[in-house]
């Protein structure tokens, strides 16, 4: 394989950009449909590079290829070189990258029809795709972190896409402030390695951290720091709060950006830096903490989210979570000597990134699905919606496809790689396997809460000028072929995915497509998931039971969860406006206008008040000046008498 | 008692300070300007004496030079003088203070 192919993977897109950004918008407006052939294009052409980079690296010696690097920065003794990693996980990544963004394009075609912004829309998703592969691609952490926050930007300027509503604007904002603190300690960290080993290099970082060239408490600080970048940009618990709102933007972007690619680079990076989070046994235990429990707290908020795309956010963080316990569990197995180093480098990548692979599919499904849902009704409110199973057949079965996939029925993609992770977490941490196990209840629930609240009984939307844009006027018929195909195909893959060899591909192993229903885990979580199924059916579909009456009982739960557990006020008026404004900023401005000021400002006030005295001596009489001549000379001549 | 060398300096420094004391005390243009003759002529003294007693002829240059100076001096010096008093009607330095902070 030539040595450009990786290179050229992530310029297509790229390139894709610079043409719709300076020729086809300022040149050829009057035909946008243009922007979209072109990224289509670009995107499907690096999906075929893609292919071709996964079946050279299945063939390579230990599944790596090594690609030439390039002097790229010399400061003084300091050399950054750029390159690429073309691995079994950098491979895994590209396909799923530019797999989903391609179907994403396709459908976007449809939902982004007319829409003002039609090319800047496509230039900048073509950017994100660029970005993001260059992120996979980057072979040190200092490219690393510059597409890390290209894609950042990316996410802003998509969230942000509808900048005339102030809701999009603020969301925009707040995603970008919010990932940027995380951000922050990724960026400390890197800096804080290059310091103790001098190399930005992830290649050259692993050995060093492997042969214990590392130490341990370096080690630790390190691997936090770099996950709390993974926090920011996965969501995780305490940095979630951007996600829910990051729904603003167009659903095709929450798609692939807020479902499966961007908010999987924080899954991708631990995972790539998985040998030094697997030589610190806190690091690892932090990691499989703050997944366990993020997945358990997002599930509860999503079980009462009345909003499609808000349920759907809050899932994906609940299954990043489950991909960051994933890593964190067979980290703390390996750093326990549980497993042995060989096998669970490749083994925590594995679980975590096959379940990445699979939620990158149903996940951006489901959102395809929320958008084609939107596009009839006008509307996310679910409460607003019902029946649609019969107007929109393709939308609701593959919905459904979806649906069952994340829960987790055999033999669904969700099933392979949820398994994975539930077992490991049994074997390494009970705790968090007992959360995760009433994750996959709750997951089932709100999944099934969507689907018969949206898709069952009867339609229950149509109020006049409610809500929703006025584009899609709710006319209630299936979206255009050229957003059901593309569902048609995700839908394939959320089924299939699961069985390709995608884990032991990675270094994992993969079950057999019977023998995983021998082990009494997928029956307990099986049966678990068909608990939650049907109580979701007894209240939403049968109404066996009043939901009005479950909530009156719990009503300090619901509210509890409906609230976000006070979250967003707990960060705007607490933190913000009482430890920030009020507190450290108010300290600042004292400190800059008394001290700051108050030196400049004392200065020139002593200067003017010494020259309102000593100007007095300067009387404008020649006289006076004469006298003092005078006395001058005398004083001279008597020194001259006195001393010469 | 003969008049020496000694006894000219000692009138020119007499008279020179005389005119330093009006030059520099005196608040009246015109007296200062007179202070100022009298310095010039004290200076034209010491100058002729010494031409008389050194044989030195630039001193007797000097007091031709000095004496024209103070000529167009003395004009100059009126005519501002009497161009302030029309517009002022003083001649008092101290009330002249247009210029002062």
């Amino acid at each position: 394989m030539p040595s450009g192919v990786p290179l050229a993977i992530f310029l297509l897109p790229f390139f894709s950009f610079i043409v719709i950004s300076f020729v086809i918008r300022p040149f050829l407006n009057s035909k946008p449909q243009l922007s979209g052939y072109i990224t289509i294009t670009s995107i499907g052409t690096s999906l075929i590079l893609s292919l071709w980079v996964l079946a050279e690296v299945s063939s390579a010696p230990g599944h790596m290829l090594s690609m030439p690097d390039y002097e790229w920065l010399v400061i003084g003794d300091t050399v950054i070189r750029f390159g690429v990693t073309v691995d079994a996980l950098a491979a895994i990544m590209l396909i799923v990258v530019t797999s989903v963004s391609l179907l994403v394009q396709v459908y976007s075609q449809g939902y982004m029809h007319g829409d003002p912004g039609y090319s800047r829309y496509f230039a900048f998703m073509s950017l994100f795709t660029a970005f993001m592969l260059g992120l996979v691609l980057a072979d040190n952490l200092i490219i690393l972190y510059v597409f890390w926050e290209g894609v950042g930007l990316c996410s802003y300027l998509l969230i942000g896409f509808w900048f005339h509503r102030p809701a999009a604007a603020r969301a925009a904002t707040k995603a970008f402030i919010v990932t940027r603190i995380g951000d922050f300690g990724f960026l400390a960290a890197i800096l804080f390695l290059y310091f103790k080993t001098g190399t930005f290099d992830i290649g050259e970082l692993h050995h060093l951290a492997l042969a214990g060239a590392i130490g341990g408490t370096v080690l630790t600080w390190a691997a936090i720091g770099v996950f709390s970048g993974a926090i920011g940009k996965s969501a995780q618990f305490p940095l979630h709060t951007w996600l829910p709102d990051a729904m603003e933007g167009p659903t095709p972007v929450s798609a692939l950006i807020h479902a499966a690619t961007m908010v999987a680079a924080g899954i991708y990076l631990v995972a790539r830096m998985f040998p030094i989070f697997a030589s610190s046994l806190t690091a690892v235990t932090t990691v499989a903490a703050i997944g366990g429990f993020t997945a358990i707290f997002a599930a509860t908020m999503g079980l009462v989210m009345n909003d499609i795309k808000r349920v759907l956010a809050y899932s994906t963080i609940s299954q990043l979570g489950y991909m960051m316990l994933g890593l964190g569990v067979v980290g703390i197995g390996v750093a326990n000597d549980a497993i042995s180093l060989e096998v669970g480098l490749g083994l925590g990548v594995a679980v975590g990134i096959f379940h990445l692979f699979n939620h990158a599919f149903f996940k951006s499904l489901l959102f395809l699905g929320a958008g084609s849902v939107n596009h009839a009704t006008g509307t996310f409110d679910i409460r607003e919606m019902g029946g649609l199973r019969k107007v929109m057949p393709w939308t609701y079965a593959t919905f459904l496809i979806a649906s069952l996939s994340i829960v987790g029925i055999w033999p669904l993609a969700g099933f392979w790689s949820k398994e994975g992770i539930l077992d490991h977490a049994w074997d390494h941490q009970t705790a968090l396997f007992f959360l995760a196990m009433i994750t996959v209840f709750m997951t089932a629930f709100y999944m099934f809460r969507l689907v018969f609240l949206t898709f069952a009984g009867e339609y229950r939307g149509g109020n006049a000028g409610h809500g929703g844009a006025s584009a899609h006027a709710p006319s209630l018929r299936e979206s255009p072929l050229m957003m059901v195909a593309p569902m048609g195909l995700l839908a394939i893959l959320a089924v299939i995915s699961g069985w390709l060899p995608v884990s032991s591909f990675l270094g994992g192993k993969s079950e057999s497509f019977f023998g995983a229903l021998a082990h009494p885990m997928a029956w307990v979580s099986m049966v678990l998931a068909g608990l939650g199924i049907l109580l979701a059916y007894a209240l939403y579909s049968a109404r066996w039971l009043s939901v009005e009456s479950l909530r009156r009982r719990f009503a300090p739960l619901h509210t509890l969860f409906s609230r976000k557990y006070w979250f967003d006020e707990l960060y705007e008026r607490v933190i913000v406006v009482r430890v920030l404004v009020d507190g450290i900023f108010a300290l600042l401005n004292w400190f800059d206008t008394r001290i700051v000021d108050g030196v400049v400002n004392g200065v020139a006030g002593g200067t003017i008040a010494a020259g309102r005295v000593i100007r007095r001596l300067e009387t404008g009489q020649l006289q006076v000046y004469g006298i003092a001549i005078f006395i001058g000379v005398l004083a001279i001549v008597a020194c001259f008498l006195i001393f010469g | 008692m003969t008049v020496g060398l000694e006894h000219f300096l000692i009138l020119s420094a007499i008279l020179f300070s005389i005119g330093l004391y009006g030059a520099l005390a005196k608040r009246n243009a015109v007296v200062i300007l007179m202070s100022i003759e009298i310095m010039l002529n004290a200076v034209n003294i010491a100058m002729v004496a010494f031409w008389r007693y050194g044989h030195l002829i630039t001193g007797q240059v000097f007091a031709i030079f000095i004496m024209v100076v103070a000529a167009a001096e003395a004009a100059v010096g009126l005519a501002i003088i009497i161009s302030i008093y029309r517009s002022r009607e003083t001649v008092d330095v101290e009330k002249i203070d247009l210029m002062k902070w």
